[in-house]
């Protein structure tokens, strides 16, 4: 269907975002591309890039107070917004549990929501295809509800959020390797 | 009716001499589109199997196009694993009728039984004579005639393997049941799913629904005239009763969250079925008539994959209350449930057999997923496949074969094996997935 198509697409294009988010830190780790994905985030996030006001850096005496903390804040926006590219979420087998990893950028939409209440989100959740087919329905939907809970606690209202478990049927990669598993196992948050 | 059945079979491990046959004849799937082709592909069969004759049918008038009537018996009997054919040109003789089986001449090519047989063209009908006898005993096992339309002469067919089976088994054939399965091509990255209902092998197979969105776990209602399935159609889970005959279909539950895991009670008035609409996943049984819905389970873990047990009165679903998926059972709608499995840390979607003794689950050991029956009498646990991708357990009516999907070459093929193990032969589709497969009732 159309719907499907075009989250695809979007899927697709945020992939290839966070692959290369990935490669320009340099930082891979054997154990599955969440852990990637989520180091990127990290050091985008970290004090290193952003919080260089002690006259170490070239920038900041050449500023007004008031350029800087418009630097500041586009900086935050920005950091922010980066944050809310990464869109899917990863699971072990088996479980629903959130990655430690995943709150910060997960508060980042949350906040998002809550400041755009008529931004609805669409939170999908898949399982890997080993198992059964109704068992990975229902772990899909445990693990997307697990994240819409999370989004609410976090200020997003109940009324912009709707889930859907597609279980094994919708495998972002096809392959049955251990990264292909750890790929499949996650929640799309898909921004209507 | 498909079941194999016969005095002790031991069919697992090293006792399996590899026959490796290709029968690959394409079906064409008549009102569809697009043509889906199902493949038989006969790996194996025990080394106890019996050795049989299917002696040529003769014929006399007009007969249809395609396979033999006596070829397709011959391969039936074959599929199970329990049967070893003797090739046709390995005969000394063609008899037709009983006056000329010669006892010494086939007790001399090691033969247990030999299926002999005439074929009559009678308007628009073809009638078959057909009479089996035992050679140790030098008697005749049975005599029959049975005739049907040209155009089903397949059915024909089957009907035979399932006397000449229960004849020599005791146990009815499962040969004139049907299957049903989804298959699953992926053209250009978009999705075709296609419900499919076709012959135990393969044969005449017949799209009854195609869909870009996922379709699973067809059931057969107690009459085999309709299914129940769950099909993501209108971009959400909805749980539909299709008839087979009409084509009509009933979406029955579209409630908020999953609708899936569709279960048919005996009397086919209601379904066990799972929902999440009051917070996680639970099992209901819904009316189909008054479409009246109660809630059979309650707790926060989740609850799926309801099925009748052979009573009718308790049923089997799998939970993770314990921490991951195992089997359980209740008794009844109102009692206790008990947990059956406890070999492995993942034992998930429970399917007994007819008469109480055995249910099937896939069962994962190591980082493999098979297929495992636990006795319910002894609760021994055995594990019956080889392959490692297991899912989707169906027991044939007759409690003698099992079907399930697994993985050849990185796609989902079905494979029929003995229900005590011992791979028989496996259906893989042309091009694609096929997996969700449901074994029919008998219908008398």
């Amino acid at each position: 269907m159309k719907v499907t198509a075009h989250h695809k697409l979007f899927a697709m294009a945020l992939s290839l975002g966070l692959i290369a988010g990935c490669s320009s830190t340099g930082d891979t780790t054997e154990d599955g591309t969440y852990d990637s994905d989520v180091s990127a985030v990290d050091q985008e996030g970290g004090s290193t890039v952003y919080g260089g006001d002690d006259g170490d850096g070239v920038s900041s005496s050449e500023m007004t107070e008031e350029q800087r903390r418009e630097a500041e804040a586009r900086a935050e926006r920005a950091e922010r917004e980066a944050m809310r590219d990464i869109t899917t979420f990863y699971f072990d087998f088996d479980t629903a549990e959130i990655k430690s990893e995943a709150r910060e950028v997960l508060v980042a939409h949350a906040r998002y929501l809550q400041s755009n209440p008529n931004q609805d989100v669409r939170i999908e959740g898949h399982a890997d295809e080993r198992g059964t087919k109704e068992y990975n329905l229902a772990l899909g939907e445990r693990r997307a509800n697990a994240i819409e809970r999370f989004l609410i606690v976090n200020g997003a209202s109940r009324s912009q959020t709707e889930t859907i478990s597609y279980g094994e049927e919708k495998p972002a990669v096809m392959g049955s390797s251990a990264s292909d598993w750890a790929q499949n196992r996650r929640v799309e948050l898909v921004f209507q | 009716m498909m079941g194999p059945q016969m005095t002790n079979r031991t069919s697992t491990g090293k006792g399996l001499s590899v026959v490796a046959w290709l029968l690959a004849i394409a079906v064409m799937i008549g009102s569809s589109p697009a043509s889906t082709e199902l493949l038989i592909r006969i790996t194996e069969g025990a080394d106890s199997a019996i050795p049989v004759a299917v002696v040529p049918f003769s014929e006399s008038g007009q007969m249809p196009s395609g396979d033999k009537i006596s070829s397709i018996v011959q391969d039936d009997l074959t599929m199970t694993g329990e049967f070893r054919p003797l090739p046709a040109e390995k005969m000394l003789s063609l008899p037709s009728s009983g006056d000329d089986v010669y006892f010494r001449d086939w007790r001399l090519l090691g033969q247990r039984y030999v299926l002999v047989g005439q074929l009559t063209r009678r308007g628009d009908k073809i009638e078959a004579r057909y009479e089996l006898f035992d050679v140790n005993r030098e008697e005749r096992v049975m005599g029959a005639t049975a005739s049907s339309s040209v155009n089903s002469s397949r059915s024909l067919a089957h009907h035979i393997s399932d006397r000449v089976y229960e004849a020599i088994t005791g146990v009815p054939g499962a040969f004139s049941t049907k299957l049903a399965y989804v298959t699953l091509q992926r053209s250009g990255g978009e999705p075709l799913y296609r419900l499919q209902v076709s012959d135990v092998d393969g044969k005449r197979a017949r799209v009854r629904l195609e869909s870009d969105e996922p379709i699973l776990s067809p059931a057969w209602s107690p009459d085999s005239r309709k299914l129940a399935y769950v099909s993501f159609e209108t971009g959400k889970p909805a749980i539909y009763i299709h008839e087979l005959s009409s084509g009509n279909r009933t979406r029955i539950a579209d409630f908020p969250g999953l609708n899936s895991a569709p279960a048919w009670s005996d009397d086919g008035r209601s379904l066990l079925l799972t929902l999440s609409k009051d917070g996680n996943a639970e099992i209901y049984k819904l009316d189909i008539e008054s479409r009246s819905l109660k809630r059979l389970t309650n707790h926060w873990s989740i609850d799926t994959e309801p099925t009748w047990d052979h009573t009718g009165e308790g049923f089997f679903f799998t939970s993770d209350r314990s921490g991951g998926p195992q089997i359980y059972h209740k008794s009844s709608e109102n009692a206790e449930p008990r947990r059956i499995t406890f070999g492995s840390r993942y034992n998930a979607r429970p399917r007994p057999d007819n008469d109480g003794r055995y249910v099937y689950y896939v069962h994962q050991r190591d980082s493999s997923f098979h297929i495992a029956r636990t006795n319910l009498q002894t609760e021994e646990e055995t594990v019956l496949t080889r392959t490692g991708s297991d899912e989707s357990p169906s027991v044939s009516p007759n409690g003698r074969m099992l079907i399930y999907a697994t993985k050849q070459g990185g796609n989902s093929v079905l494979t029929v094996i003995a229900a005590d193990g011992g791979a028989a032969y496996s259906l893989p589709a042309s091009e694609g997935d096929v997996r969700d497969p449901a074994w029919s009732p008998i219908v008398q």
